[in-house]
């Protein structure tokens, strides 16, 4: 039963473009905020309506520009969890979810009720308002009340932005535990590149209303096309790129030659690396230059817990103004083995770590 | 001592603050949900009646209601009038109110957050239910201070009143009118014991909704019409 999303819409500063199916694997829409991600949401909800498109829900036409059909939001069957999670705030946990059911005989509901109660272990908390409930809790009880009234579609909305890091991780295996009961389309709308990969397998990405990738997670993270879809994926480091040979560039900006894994099907454009695969060396004197490797020298630095990142310069000691080349990041007991050396230090540029892009 | 214009000024002040609450509230969601120039004109015509002097809106409301007028020929038909009885004392009193309910009422319901109401949509309610549900109660608070200022001045109401309904002792006269009359006939003693029940009135109803909205505001979302 896939949803199939066809939308245009002008917004402020950019129009809404989209052309996509979600099937019944749970899919991500990762952008930048402003991007038109919720807006889109919002489009399949029925809670705005395209400028043109279509939208259908297996077999249900929700939106038809072209025939004339709009459903409301009341008819269309697609369960929404909102950022804020919009529980009503005058009801407690049992009358939120039960808000959905009220075709349904009494008891029916009732039993409905305690089932997706159940479920999102918010037992005991049924007669609670929203504002005695923490954040994860309040966060189960909406995709509760979603979840109740059987929709033939899921729709999240930023779902996880609002919690800190111990709830977000609670929240992230609630959320794998329900679309793997759901079998149905679901989309999550994230900004966060983590939240997107843990949750779902399949990836959109959307900048400024406008498809840049889709596909399996995996290839997207792997092979992003653009310098756009990599560096909204997570990848920090870019340098343009010339073609110097068959498996050959010169990274302009980091002033090196880079030999390239094959195979190579298209000159690349640019070059990219991520922060976590740059790999510190001890290379003998007939490696260097060979095999991608550099010498480097240590900028600055800045710590999380765990991980530290470095801000390396290529070649040449700094002297004063100029700016890093690359960020590398890794675990701080792999950096202890390194800190104490005499500079410069020596970093590898996998050639099965490189990310060619065009534009 | 003749007590009826308490029990008239009670029923007409009672009457006229239920047809302004639905009224109002009707008004302000109809108002809530539309954009364009001609609302500014609807606006205007809704807050007429706080703006005008009452005498006017009397004048107005008996070119209207009377023998001559649009609506007066028709309830003629009917072999009814309105002008100089009781009910016209509540339509003087329900329009003159009418401003303050829709003003309250629309702020309220503008203040309650859009994605309450569309969370309520996508859970399959219809819009009355939405409103009903949703809207109305998350917008009590403001409604229900709406409902008091209206009650306060259809309690006050005297010169519309006075226009459209007249001096019938025991029909139309109200506590201000009974006042008003009072000084006129130089029975000062008179005036001022209505004086005193309407100060009384008006302290004994103020405090009981002041409980009232209280014993309701108690405990964790309290706020609605009534439990079901």
């Amino acid at each position: 039963m896939p949803l199939e999303i066809q939308v245009e819409k002008k917004l402020a500063d950019f129009a809404l473009g989209v052309s996509f199916a979600a099937t019944d694997e749970p899919l991500s829409i990762l952008g930048p905020s402003g991007a038109g991600k919720t807006m889109l949401l919002r489009c399949v909800a029925g809670l705005e309506q395209p400028d043109r498109g279509r939208i259908a829900l297996g077999g249900r036409v929700l939106y038809d520009s072209e025939r004339g059909i709009c459903l409301p939001a009341r008819q269309r069957r697609v369960g929404m969890l909102f950022q804020n999670y919009a529980l009503f705030p005058h009801r407690t946990v049992a009358e939120n979810v039960a808000f959905g059911l009220r075709p349904l005989p009494a008891a029916e509901s009732a039993a409905r009720v305690s089932t997706f109660i159940e479920r999102t272990h918010l037992t005991g908390l049924e007669q609670r308002y929203p504002r005695e409930l923490s954040g994860g809790e309040q966060q189960r009880a909406a995709l509760a009340r979603a979840l109740a009234i059987d929709p033939e579609a899921l729709l999240l909305d930023e779902p996880l932005s609002a919690l800190d890091t111990h709830l977000r991780s609670q929240m992230e295996t609630q959320l794998l535990l329900t679309f793997a009961a759901y079998r149905r389309p679901a989309v999550l709308v994230t900004h966060n590149i983590e939240e997107a990969y843990r949750l779902c397998s399949h990836m959109l990405v959307l900048s400024r209303g406008r498809i840049v990738a889709t596909g399996a997670k995996e290839e997207i993270l792997r092979h992003p096309p653009t310098v756009e879809v990599a560096r909204l994926t997570g990848c920090k480091n870019f340098s343009r790129a010339k073609a110097v040979s068959e498996n050959t560039v010169e990274a302009i900006d980091w002033g090196c030659r880079l030999r390239l894994a094959p195979p190579i099907s298209k000159a690349p454009a640019y070059v990219g690396i991520r922060a976590h695969t740059i790999e510190f060396v001890e290379p003998s004197a007939a490696e260097i230059s060979s095999e991608n490797i550099f010498p480097c020298w240590l900028m600055r630095s800045s710590e999380t817990p765990f991980r530290i990142t470095l801000y390396l310069r290529l070649h040449q000691p700094a002297d004063g103004s100029e700016e890093f080349h690359l960020q590398a990041e890794l675990f701080k007991e792999k950096w202890a083995r390194f800190r104490e050396r005499p500079y410069p230090l020596h970093v590898r540029l996998s050639p099965d770590a490189l990310i060619l892009m065009q534009e | 001592m003749d007590w009826s214009p308490l029990w008239i000024s009670l029923a007409t002040t009672l009457a006229a603050t239920a047809i302004t609450l639905i009224a109002g509230l009707a008004a302000a969601a109809w108002r809530e949900r539309r954009t364009g120039p001609m609302m500014a004109l609807v606006d205007g015509i809704f807050l007429l009646p706080l703006v005008l002097p009452p005498t006017v809106v009397g004048f107005l409301l008996l070119l209207l209601l009377g023998r001559n007028g649009p609506v007066g020929k028709l309830l003629l038909r009917f072999g009814t009038t309105v002008v100089f009885s009781w009910p016209a004392t509540v339509i003087a009193a329900a329009v003159v109110a009418f401003p303050l309910m829709y003003l309250t009422a629309r702020a309220a319901l503008e203040q309650v957050d859009p994605h309450y109401l569309q969370a309520a949509r996508t859970l399959g309610a219809s819009e009355w239910r939405v409103f009903r549900e949703v809207a109305l109660p998350l917008a009590w608070p403001g409604v229900l201070a709406g409902t008091i200022l209206s009650f306060a001045r259809a309690l006050g109401e005297f010169g519309a009143t006075l226009l459209l309904a007249g001096n019938i002792p025991g029909k139309t006269e109200t506590i201000p009118i009974a006042i008003y009359f009072a000084v006129e006939a130089n029975d000062l003693k008179g005036a001022a014991i209505w004086c005193a029940v309407d100060i009384g009135l008006s302290l004994a109803l103020l405090a009981g909704l002041y409980h009232w909205t209280h014993a309701q505001g108690q405990g964790p979302g309290r706020i609605r019409l009534s439990r079901r």
